[in-house]
């Protein structure tokens, strides 16, 4: 090629301009300015993208502290009737334990919520806290295998046979629901049920939501369990007639660490 | 052939050696065919004998992922009956003993399926 140096700097300059610019002039006059962006956005999008379905369910749960406050064996009736139905180990050593629904203080439980000076009632009871199965779950995103997963119906479930243990999901759960086997938890289940499965060293697992039980039509365990007092209630959030949406008209009602976006599904009643 | 007075029982013995899985065991109780014992009050399954013979591995699979992935719960019917998807609340109903079923053919193959380390097997 007969040029000169003048010459070639003018053209490679020029072609540099025509293609960066180039590229993005065609992506927004083939695909549109909205749409490039969710591309992008689909992957993530599909981990939490239930609530663009429409008619679907979606169960959630209110919890009526000051129940839980007034009568400490609500709290014992439900923690056993969860363990017991779903042949959850009790270990002896703290640092093994595994619990699906337990008791906490208020402080622990909202931690967004500091109070210096906290009436008695809440300084000195306990009330329960569980996993929250969030529309905007962390700890599904994080698993490397989508042992955890979101049913369609809201809850999040999880799926032993594909766990592999890693923990992401403990790591990345903002509110400690899930519990590391490190042991063979056969020897230490109390009362085994042999309608259910217990689960193997080396997985994770959390509550939830008596999926089992749910979705034949029945409530959760530990609601069941409280079912005279109501300080339990299950229901589907998306149909504005259930019982759990009135409660949650009439009540004020606060939810776990709202700051992080994971739009948990289980309501406080204060 | 140099040194054939060494080699020639060398390579018999080599021979002998590396065909022990073949004639080691001959005749002995391995040669039978598993004896599971069937149940006595159904006498049909989800699938037919053959059938559910080979294909109860992926069944399980299918109606795991069915069931727990998909949350499709429904019962299977099968000539009129209904069998739920499950390991434990089904199959485990009629073949009441895993260790004269399940384990019968499974150690005669020499497999170990890890179904039984989360489902509890039934009292024996």
């Amino acid at each position: 090629m007969d040029t000169n140096r003048r010459n070639f700097l003018k053209v490679a300059g020029l072609s540099t301009l025509a293609g960066l610019g180039g590229t993005a002039v065609v992506d927004r006059l083939v695909t549109g300015a909205g749409m490039a962006q969710a591309s992008t956005e689909a992957g993530h999008g599909a981990e939490h993208a239930a609530p663009a379905k429409a008619g679907a369910n979606r169960y959630g749960m209110v919890i009526d502290i000051k129940k839980f406050y007034q009568d400490p064996s609500l709290g014992e009736k439900a923690i056993h009737a969860c363990h017991q139905v779903h042949n959850v180990p009790n270990f002896p050593d703290k640092r093994d334990e595994i619990k699906w629904i337990w008791m906490t203080k208020f402080e622990n439980a909202f931690p967004e919520k500091p109070n210096l000076y906290r009436d008695e009632a809440t300084a000195t009871n306990t009330l329960p806290i569980l996993c929250n199965h969030c529309d905007n779950p962390p700890c599904v995103r994080a698993c490397p295998t989508k042992a955890t997963f979101r049913y369609e119906d809201g809850i999040i479930g999880m799926d032993y046979h594909r766990c592999i243990g890693c923990r992401f999901c403990m790591a990345a759960c903002p509110y400690g629901s899930r519990s590391f086997n490190w042991r063979d938890p056969r020897p230490f289940i109390a009362h085994v049920n042999q309608d259910y499965p217990s689960r193997t060293r080396g997985v994770v697992e959390k509550c939830n939501f008596c999926v089992e039980l749910v979705q034949a039509g029945k409530l959760p365990a530990c609601v069941e369990a409280v079912s005279d007092s109501k300080a339990l209630v299950f229901g589907n959030l998306n149909d504005p007639n259930s019982e759990i949406r009135k409660i949650l008209k009439e009540a004020h009602t606060i939810q776990r660490n709202p700051s992080l976006g994971t739009l948990p599904s289980v309501f406080y009643i204060v | 052939m140099y040194d054939s007075g060494k080699i020639i029982p060398g390579l018999i013995i080599f021979v002998l050696f590396i065909t022990i899985p073949i004639w080691y065991n001959r005749g002995g109780a391995g040669t039978e065919p598993p004896k599971p014992v069937l149940p006595k009050d159904a006498k049909t399954c989800v699938l037919p004998a053959a059938e559910i013979r080979a294909e109860h591995m992926k069944l399980l699979n299918v109606w795991r992922d069915e069931v727990l992935r998909d949350g499709q719960r429904a019962a299977v019917t099968v000539d009129g009956k209904e069998y739920p998807k499950s390991l434990m609340l089904n199959c485990m109903k009629c073949h009441t003993s895993k260790k004269q079923f399940c384990d019968t053919c499974h150690t005669y193959a020499s497999v170990r399926p890890y179904c039984w380390d989360c489902h509890l097997a039934p009292v024996e």
